[in-house]
C-alpha cells in the first residue's frame, strides 16, 4: 500500500498519485497531514484513501470515486462538489461541508458546521452530532440526515432537497417548512443511516423542505427576501 | 379664441420619457425592471482617447509591409499550459441557458477560426462549445451549476467569477422562461422555476480563502491549467492586488459596460465603474506588485472595434474581451428581424429583454424554433470576421504608432479629449501636458 508521510512529501506528489491511479482499486495512506489543504481532491478513479490525521480545506474537494476516511477532524470546503463515492470524517467538519455536492455519501461522525450542504445538488450528507446556522441554504437535490441539532436558519431558500433532523432545530430559513414524515421517508432514513454506518431509529426525525413560494418572482413575496 | 403666445411643450431633463415609462411600469408590475445587457447610459469611455500617431520625432511601420504581432500567452505564471492566443480578443463568458446552443457553438466556431478562446458562463460546459472550441475558458461560479471535475479537466483555463461588471455584488439570474429541460438537468433545478444565483462563493470568503481555493483547483489539475480571477469594475487597484495575492495567473477585469443575460436595470445602470476607470487602477496595482505582464491583465466592458482593443492594450491591457459585440456579430439586435422586434415591442439595437427567451434572432433563447433560426457556422463565420476586422484595425493604429507589437502600445500613444477620459485613462488632455489628478491639480 503507498504511504505518503505529508511531512516529508508534498502535497502535490499524494494528489498526482490519486489521479493517475488509473481506477486498480488500490489503498493509500496519509500521514502527517497537520491540517493541509486540499488532500485528496479530484480523485478519479475508484481507491481506499485513509488520511491518519485532521485536515485543512477542501479534502475530497470534487471527488467522484474514492472511498476517503479522516480520522480526525475536517476544515472548511470538506468534499466540496464531490461527485460520487464516499468521503467519512471521523471528527468535527468546519463550515461549508458538502458544499454543492452532485453525488456519492459524506459522513460526519461528529459535528459541522455552518453551512453545511450550501447548494446541495444531489449529495447524501449525513451528521452524527449538529450542524450550524444556514445549512443547506439554496439545497436543489440531495438528502441530509442529522442525529444532532440543527442552528439558525435551516434550509434557507431551499429548492428540492429533503433535510431530515433528530434534535432541535433553532429556525426555518425562508421558504424552509415541516413536513409530515411518510413510511417512504422513514425508509430514506433508514437506508441513508445504515449506508453511513449509523445506528438510530428513523422515527425519531423530522422532515424538511421547500414550501415552493418563491420559486417564481411575486411582488407579494418581496418582505421574503 | 385666445392668441396669446403660449410657450413650445418642454419635457423635463430629469423626467424624460424613459424615465416617465419606467415609473408607469413600475407602478403597473410591483416589480423591478430586469433586462439583459450593460449601462446604457453615456459614460467616458475609449471614444473619449485620441492616438496621436507617428511624427518627427517618432517612426510610423509600413502599413502592408511591416509586421505587428498580435499573439499573446495568458497564464504562464504558474499553469505547465498557458494558453497561447493569435489575437488579444477573447469571447467572454456567456451562459448556455441564457443563450442558446447553437449560439454556444457559433462563438466557439468563430473564436476557433479566429485562434481565440471562449469561456463557458454560468450553466456549465455544453458538448457544443466544447466541441466547437479550439480554447476553451471554464468559469467557476458562486452558483457552481453544471461544476464537475470532468469538465475542469477538459478545460483549457479556469476563470474563476468573483463579479461582472454590469453587476458588481450581484449573483446571476434566469428566468423560467428559459429553465427548459435541459438547462433545469445542468443546473439541478426544478424546471421553469425564476433561477436566482448566489452572490458569494459558497466555500470561500475573501482574499486569503481565494488563495487556498486556487490551491486547489491547481492541485486537481496537476497544476497545468491557467486559473483567472474574473471581478466587476468596482475597487480595481485593491481588488487586482488581491487576486495576485491570491495568485491567479491572469485578472480579468469588466467594465460596467459589459453585458449581463438579465439583472435589475437599476443595478447596471448605478452599480460598478466604467471600464476606462478600471484599466489604469488595475495596471497601476500589477506594477506596484511587480507583476506587469506576469499576471496577465484581459479587460472587458464596451470594446466594439479596433480602437477600443489598441486604447485598453495601450493602457496596460493584455487582452481584451468581448460578449455584448460579439452576440451582435452572431445575429442579434439585427434589422432583418424589424418586425419581430416591433411584436415585442421593442426595436432593432434596443432589444434587451433577453431574460425573456423571445429572442427573435435565436441567440437568447431557449425555444427551439427560435433558436433554429441561427446556423452556427454562419454566425460563427460572421464572428471570426468580426474578430479578424478589430485584430486588422489595431493592427493599423499600431502600427501608425511605430510599434511592431499590439502589446507595445503605450499611454504615451494616447493623449484624451476631455478632463473626465483624462482623469480617468491618465493621460494628457488633447494639446496639453495636463493630466488632471497629477502635478498637483
Amino acid at each position: 500500500m503507498p504511504v505518503f508521510d505529508l511531512a516529508e512529501q508534498p502535497l502535490r506528489a499524494l494528489n498526482a498519485a490519486l489521479h493517475a491511479s488509473g481506477g486498480d482499486n488500490g489503498r493509500f495512506e496519509v500521514l502527517n497531514p497537520r491540517g493541509a489543504h486540499s488532500v485528496a481532491v479530484g480523485v478519479e478513479h475508484p481507491c481506499e484513501i485513509e488520511v491518519m490525521g485532521p485536515v485543512g480545506y477542501y479534502c475530497g474537494g470534487m471527488n467522484e470515486a474514492g472511498e476517503i476516511t479522516v480520522r480526525g477532524s475536517a476544515g472548511p470546503g470538506l468534499a466540496e462538489n464531490m461527485m460520487g463515492g464516499r468521503v467519512v470524517v471521523e471528527g468535527d467538519a468546519s463550515q461549508y461541508a458538502g458544499a454543492t455536492g452532485h453525488g456519492g455519501l459524506l459522513v460526519i461522525r461528529g459535528s459541522a458546521a455552518s453551512r453545511c450542504g450550501i447548494s446541495l445538488k444531489g449529495l447524501d450528507i449525513v451528521v452524527g452530532g449538529s450542524i450550524g446556522h444556514m445549512s443547506a441554504f439554496m439545497a436543489q437535490s440531495g438528502r441530509m440526515v442529522v442525529l444532532g441539532d440543527a442552528g439558525e436558519a435551516l434550509g434557507d431558500s431551499i429548492y428540492e432537497a429533503r433535510i431530515y433532523v433528530r434534535g432541535t432545530v433553532k429556525s426555518l430559513g425562508t421558504d424552509c417548512i415541516e413536513k409530515p414524515m411518510r413510511d417512504e421517508h422513514r425508509a430514506e432514513v433508514a437506508d441513508l443511516l445504515e449506508a453511513a454506518g449509523i445506528a438510530a431509529d428513523p422515527a425519531d426525525f423530522r422532515r424538511y423542505g421547500s414550501a415552493r413560494k418563491l420559486y417564481h418572482f411575486d411582488v407579494d413575496h418581496a418582505d421574503a427576501y | 379664441m385666445d392668441r396669446t403666445p403660449r410657450t413650445h411643450p418642454r419635457k423635463s431633463a430629469s423626467f424624460d420619457d424613459y424615465t416617465l415609462s419606467e415609473i408607469r411600469r413600475a407602478a403597473a408590475t410591483g416589480i423591478y425592471d430586469i433586462r439583459g445587457g450593460g449601462a446604457k447610459r453615456a459614460v467616458p469611455h475609449f471614444d473619449d482617447l485620441l492616438f496621436l500617431g507617428a511624427s518627427v520625432s517618432r517612426y510610423p511601420l509600413e502599413g502592408y509591409r511591416e509586421r505587428c504581432a498580435t499573439d499573446v500567452v495568458l497564464g504562464d505564471r504558474f499553469a505547465s499550459k498557458p494558453i497561447h492566443l493569435k489575437i488579444p480578443i477573447t469571447i467572454a463568458g456567456m451562459s448556455f441557458g441564457s443563450l442558446s446552443g447553437q449560439a454556444k457553438e457559433a462563438l466557439g466556431r468563430g473564436a476557433s477560426a479566429a485562434g481565440t478562446s471562449t469561456t463557458t458562463g454560468d450553466g456549465g460546459m455544453t458538448e457544443e462549445e466544447r466541441g466547437h472550441s479550439d480554447l476553451l475558458v471554464y468559469q467557476y461560479l458562486p452558483s457552481r451549476y453544471g461544476m464537475n471535475p470532468r469538465d475542469l479537466r477538459r478545460a483549457d483555463a479556469i476563470e474563476i467569477v468573483i463579479g461582472q461588471g454590469a453587476k458588481p455584488g450581484g449573483g446571476g439570474m434566469l428566468l423560467g422562461q428559459k429553465i427548459s429541460p435541459r438547462v433545469a438537468g445542468m443546473r439541478d433545478l426544478p424546471e421553469g422555476i425564476d433561477q436566482r444565483s448566489a452572490c458569494r462563493h459558497p466555500d470561500w470568503t475573501g482574499p486569503d480563502d481565494l488563495e487556498i481555493k486556487i490551491g486547489e483547483l491547481r492541485e486537481i489539475t496537476d497544476w497545468r491549467t491557467p486559473i483567472y480571477v474574473k471581478v466587476g469594475g468596482s475597487r480595481p487597484y485593491y481588488d487586482v492586488a488581491l487576486a495576485v495575492k491570491s495568485g491567479a495567473d491572469v485578472v480579468v477585469l469588466d467594465g460596467m459596460q459589459g453585458g449581463t443575460a438579465a439583472t435589475q436595470e437599476v443595478f447596471i445602470e448605478h452599480v460598478g465603474l466604467p471600464t476606462l476607470a478600471c484599466i489604469r487602477p488595475a495596471v497601476q496595482a500589477l506594477q506596484d506588485l511587480g507583476m506587469h505582464r506576469k499576471v496577465q491583465l484581459v479587460v472587458s466592458g464596451g470594446i466594439r472595434n479596433g480602437a477600443d482593443v489598441a486604447k485598453a492594450l495601450a493602457l496596460g491591457a493584455d487582452a481584451v474581451s468581448i460578449g455584448t459585440a460579439a452576440l451582435v456579430a452572431l445575429g442579434d439586435n439585427d434589422p432583418r428581424w424589424a418586425d419581430d422586434y416591433a411584436d415585442l415591442g421593442t426595436v432593432p439595437g434596443a432589444y434587451d429583454d433577453w431574460h425573456e427567451g423571445r429572442d427573435p434572432a435565436g441567440i437568447t433563447t431557449q425555444d427551439p424554433a427560435l433558436a433554429a433560426r441561427l446556423d452556427p457556422a454562419a454566425a460563427g463565420r460572421r464572428l471570426a470576421n468580426y474578430l479578424k476586422v478589430m485584430t486588422l484595425e489595431a493592427q493599423t493604429i499600431a502600427r501608425a504608432c511605430g510599434k511592431s507589437r499590439l502589446s507595445n502600445l503605450e499611454p504615451e500613444d494616447l493623449c484624451a479629449l476631455t478632463l473626465e477620459a483624462a482623469a480617468m485613462a491618465r493621460v494628457p488632455l488633447a494639446g496639453t501636458d495636463w493630466i488632471p489628478g497629477r502635478g498637483g491639480f
